[in-house]
This record gives C-alpha cells, sequence and structure tokens, in this order.
C-alpha cells in the first residue's frame, strides 16, 4: 500500500430525507481542524444519496472545501449495500488519508462494511480525533511515524480510555460519536468545488428489498440511546409530575425521560427506564438527575454521562459529588421555567 | 436449516466493575458471561428451530481463549445443538478487522443458511465485528434486528430494525447475516437436562486451531489488524464539580441555560 497516495481528509456526509444530519457538520468541523495539522489541507464531503446535490452548498458553508456528490435512485432510502458500494468506490478513487464517518445507527452499519471492503482498520465510537506521533513516544528499533491520526474512545462501558493508530494502512478512518465535535460558524456563501461520481449501481444479492418504512419512534425505545437524558428520582414526587421532564426532553433532539430505582419501585415508571446497576448503563451527552439522590448504585449507571446536571433540593445529596453543574433549589419550579426558556430559544 | 450465532465471552459488568491496586481492570476479578446482545441472537435462534426443530440445527461459535468453552456449554444447555471453538495462540491480540476475517474463515468451512451476531459486545462496544464478518463472507447484513421472520420456502428473511427516528422491514436472501439487540427478547434459562447433557457430551463442542480457518496469515491475530493501541488507560474520575444555590428559580434558570450553551447542547 502506498501510503503517501492517500490525501486529504473525507467525511461521510451523512443525510435523511434529503436533509444533512447534525453529525455531517460536526464532522466537518472536526476535519476542518485535522486538516489544518496536515500537510495536505483539504477537507472533503462525501455526500451519498437520490436528488442530493443541492445539499453540497450547505456542506461548503460547514467547512467543506469538496464535495463528491454520489447520486443515484439506488441510494434514496439507506441500505447497507449500495451505500456501501459508493463510500468504498470513492475510497478507492480518491484516495483520503482520513475518513469520519458518524457514529449514527447508519454510520455504525456502513462503516464497518466499508472498512472490510477496502481493508483497512476502523476505530469504533471516538470522541477524540489528533494529529500526533505513533508511537506516542520514540521506540528504540521502531520507526515513529508523524502526522498520524490518534482516535481515542471509552470501552468497558467507559471504564476504559484506548487511543488508537491506523499507521500502516489507509484510509485511517473512525467512526465519531454525535454530539461531541464542534461545527464552525457557517460562512454563509461559501462555495465547494463539486465533483459528480457515480461507480454505477448494480443490485445484487447483497441488495436487500425494503418492504416498509415507518416513521415512529422505536417501540423499544431504549433510554441507551438517548442523546439527552431527563431522569427523574423520588424528588419528583409523583408519576403525575414527570409531566415536567417530558416536557424538557422534548425540547432535545434525542432527548429522553429515564428515572431511579426508587420511581421502578413505586410503580411510577416501567423498569426499561431505570438508570443504574441494577437498570441499565447509559451515557448521553447530557444527563438531568432531577429530584435523585445519586446513590452509588444510581450512579454506576451513569456517571460516564458526558455532563452531568443536578437539581435537588437537599444540598447534601450525594448527586452533588459526581454533578458537573449542581443547583440546590426547587425542581417544581426550575423544570418548567428551564423549558419554557428553551424553547423561546432565549 | 442450519443457523450459525456468534458469541463472546465477556467479563460481567454488573456487580461493578473490579480494578487492581495499580488501576488496571481486574478482568480476573469479574464473571465471565455470555455477552447479553448475543444471547438475544442465541434465543432468536432457539425461537426460529422452535418452529421446526427438526429441520432447524443450530450451532454456536466463539472465538476466544479455552475456557470460552463456558459459553458454549451454556448455548448447548439452553438449546443449541453444536458448539466450535476457535482457539489457537497465533490468534490472539486481535482487532475487529483480524477478528472478523478468523471467524468468517471458519464460517467458511462450515454450512450456513443464516448467520446471527449480538450487535455489539459490553467489552469493546465497536459493534463492527458482525458487519465485517459478512463483508468477508460476501453475504447481506442486517443490524438492530428488533424482529425476525423466516420464509423457508422463499429461502429469505424479514426482518424489522430501528433506524433513530424509524423503522425499516427489509427482507434479505439467503444466506445473510442479522445483528440482534437484547431488546429483541427475553432469552430463556438453561434447563437442568440441558446443563447435563451439555456438560456430558465432550463431543459438542468441536475445536478448531489456525489450521482450520480458510483465512491467510496476514490477516489474523496482532499482525493482521491494521490499528493498534497507542496508549491505554483506566478512565480517571472525574472531580467534583460546582454547585450552586440560586437565589430564584429564574437565576436557577439562567444558570442551566448558560451552561447548555456554553456547552453546544442549544
Amino acid at each position: 500500500m502506498g501510503l503517501e497516495e492517500y490525501k486529504g481528509v473525507f467525511i461521510f456526509a451523512q443525510q435523511v430525507d434529503n436533509e444533512v444530519s447534525s453529525i455531517a457538520l460536526e464532522l466537518l468541523g472536526k476535519g476542518r481542524d485535522l486538516a489544518n495539522d496536515l500537510d495536505n489541507k483539504q477537507v472533503t464531503a462525501v455526500l451519498i444519496g437520490s436528488d442530493v446535490k443541492g445539499l453540497a452548498d450547505t456542506l461548503a458553508e460547514y467547512g467543506a472545501d469538496r464535495v463528491i456528490v454520489v447520486d443515484d435512485p439506488e441510494l434514496k432510502e439507506y441500505r447497507t449495500e449500495p451505500y456501501a458500494h459508493a463510500l468504498a468506490s470513492v475510497i478507492n478513487e480518491f484516495k483520503p488519508e482520513i475518513m469520519l464517518v458518524g457514529a449514527t445507527a447508519i454510520g455504525r452499519d456502513l462503516g464497518p462494511r466499508v472498512s472490510a471492503r477496502v481493508h483497512t482498520g476502523l476505530t469504533a465510537d471516538c470522541t477524540q480525533l489528533d494529529i500526533g506521533d505513533f508511537p506516542l513516544q520514540p521506540v528504540e528499533g521502531q520507526e515513529q511515524r508523524h502526522k498520524q491520526l490518534l482516535m481515542t474512545r471509552p470501552a468497558f462501558g467507559g471504564n476504559t480510555i484506548a487511543t488508537i493508530a491506523c499507521p500502516d494502512y489507509r484510509p485511517q478512518m473512525a467512526t465519531v460519536r454525535p454530539g461531541v465535535m464542534q461545527k464552525i460558524e457557517p460562512k454563509k456563501g461559501a462555495k465547494a468545488e463539486i465533483i459528480e461520481y457515480n461507480p454505477g449501481f448494480t443490485p445484487n444479492d447483497c441488495y436487500v428489498t425494503i418492504d416498509k418504512v415507518v416513521k415512529e419512534v422505536s417501540s423499544v425505545a431504549n433510554i441507551q440511546d438517548a442523546k439527552i437524558l431527563v431522569s427523574g428520582g423520588r424528588g419528583v414526587g409523583s408519576p403525575e409530575n414527570f409531566k415536567i421532564l417530558e416536557d424538557l426532553a422534548a425540547c432535545f433532539k434525542g432527548g429522553m425521560v429515564s428515572c431511579s430505582r426508587a420511581v421502578v419501585d413505586s410503580g411510577w415508571k416501567p423498569k426499561d427506564m431505570q438508570v443504574g446497576q441494577t437498570g441499565k448503563t447509559v451515557r448521553p451527552h447530557v444527563y438531568f438527575a432531577i429530584g435523585i439522590s445519586g446513590a452509588i448504585q444510581h450512579a454506576a449507571g451513569m456517571e460516564e454521562s458526558d455532563i452531568i446536571i443536578a437539581i435537588n433540593k437537599d444540598e447534601n445529596a450525594p448527586i452533588f459529588d459526581i454533578a458537573d453543574y449542581g443547583i440546590v433549589g426547587d425542581l417544581n419550579k426550575i423544570v418548567p421555567e428551564l423549558t419554557k426558556k428553551i424553547k423561546a430559544g432565549a | 436449516m442450519k443457523i450459525v450465532v456468534c458469541i463472546k465471552q465477556v467479563p460481567d459488568t454488573k456487580g461493578g466493575v473490579k480494578f487492581k491496586p495499580d488501576g488496571t481492570l481486574d478482568r480476573g476479578a469479574m464473571l465471565a458471561i455470555m455477552n447479553p446482545d448475543d444471547k438475544a441472537g442465541l434465543e432468536a435462534a432457539l425461537r426460529i428451530k422452535d418452529e421446526d426443530p427438526d429441520n432447524t440445527e443450530v450451532t454456536v461459535v466463539t472465538m476466544g481463549l479455552p475456557k470460552a468453552d463456558d459459553v458454549l456449554r451454556e448455548a448447548l444447555a439452553m438449546g443449541a445443538d453444536k458448539g466450535l471453538l476457535i482457539t489457537d495462540r497465533v490468534l490472539g491480540g486481535a482487532d475487529t478487522w483480524a477478528t472478523s476475517s478468523t471467524i468468517a474463515g471458519a464460517l467458511k468451512n462450515m454450512e450456513y443458511d443464516l448467520i446471527i451476531t449480538g450487535r455489539q459486545a459490553i467489552d469493546g462496544d465497536t459493534a463492527q465485528v458482525g458487519p465485517q464478518i459478512s463483508e468477508h463472507l460476501g453475504i447481506p447484513v442486517i443490524s438492530y434486528a428488533e424482529d425476525i421472520k423466516l420464509d423457508r420456502k422463499a429461502n429469505t428473511v424479514t426482518v424489522k430494525r430501528q433506524f433513530d427516528d424509524r423503522y425499516h422491514m427489509l427482507t434479505a436472501k439467503l444466506p445473510c447475516l442479522i445483528t440482534a439487540l437484547s431488546e429483541l427478547n427475553e432469552p430463556r434459562y438453561m434447563t437442568p437436562g440441558g446443563i447435563f447433557d451439555a456438560y456430558n457430551d465432550e463431543d459438542r463442542v468441536t475445536v478448531w486451531g489456525r489450521d482450520k480457518l480458510d483465512v491467510a496469515d496476514e490477516n489474523i491475530g496482532k499482525g493482521g489488524s491494521p490499528t493498534v493501541i497507542a496508549k491505554a488507560s483506566d478512565k480517571v474520575a472525574k472531580g467534583k464539580g460546582e454547585v450552586v444555590t440560586p437565589g430564584s428559580p429564574a437565576e436557577a434558570v439562567d444558570y442551566i441555560f448558560g451552561k447548555l450553551t456554553e456547552k453546544h447542547v442549544i
């Protein structure tokens, strides 16, 4: 493999129903960052879909220098095989040094299939990406490579952190957890170079048939998939009062309500909403602990959340020991007001 | 109908994660269990077998240390017919690429109509090995199955799967690989008779070393792994954050709103 042939940072610009997903813009932001530390500073978005060319300008405004558009009727709704064919063909044709994909449902299905096809490594669910040396420190008898992609990810339910490199294969490929990387301030009117590329799509046995697509939230909606969790404890007071938590959760895309064990034991909420050692382990981007005292068993299930915000009237509640931001106060007054303010957006 | 279920032995995190005095994970102190998503995949296979027991064979496959035999025995006690343990020193240190190549190398020497894997293992959380196996075998993959229906006559499988804000009903030709979620079902318990048979009949588990696998040397083990660990560390417990006692609800709201804005949540 001629490693030096591979140049530039590519991101998979996920779109659903011809709308650019937020993760695509986040990857562009991070891609821009990484490219600035590389010799080749070009950031390329790979846009795959049907009738999606119109989305290229958005990608340009968020930092894409170049957009490769793969447009074909076979790509209308996401399916593994034609999308994998599209992305793998782009990689083989354009040879990126780095290929970033969102760790979304689509990206976590697409990424592994593509990495296996182009024979390169894939690091899953990264929360940090840097350009640096591998090995990190010089090791005698081993060549130290510079300007490598260093991919950091939690493992073991967030109890360990590993930094991974892919020194001998290209592209260096990672899926990146949504909500972690920052978008750039969009540059209005920015234009990118557009390249239309179609590798040809001939259905084979790997093409599955879509019988039906139904838009609805899961019948088994899983609090572990939530980006934002608004979690209530016994302090919420009654099952009816969970309404104020639901209203707050509804303000966020990917927001869901969960609860503590006390709430399940009281019969207020079903067991599958329970966070903690005897419930589910969650690690959303933001975890609101509302009226939850935060016993160690509860903490075990949520302490890996990126940001923990706790509201509790008891200033000695143990939840304040693990919260990033703790507010001593009355949840009945604060939560509805917060919902109102977020909705108003000011 | 030949169904192969790929399972993994993982350390149990339920009873809390144990650390050694030097701060590294103490895997030895944690119980080893069958990975939950894989168990759901096995249950899905056993339900297909229940529909037509005489014409369905369920084989469980695992790759790991010799002690991974335990999870195969557990699967047999739940109702699987046969077990295959892939174990060999040269396979150690594999990343997802090399692991999937190795397991595919075993599957190439087996008969299968349907392969079921768990979505992801609780120790690695990558969700990569299942889709990568399907690619190495050149068969379709359907991830995140919530419901699986087999049409034996048409030789197809129809799967309901959740994808963010929508679900897909997908039909694939067999052979096909499906990744299962632990929400798919409630796995059955082992039966006493099943446990007895699983442990007494040594021959129900076959052991394959590297020589039985249809895979090139450059695609296995540490040497066949494109990714390399540069650094691993146990996560440092984070310190106490800030705690405020606002004078009014409005002040509290401003505080939270400010933090959410600062962190780009809103």
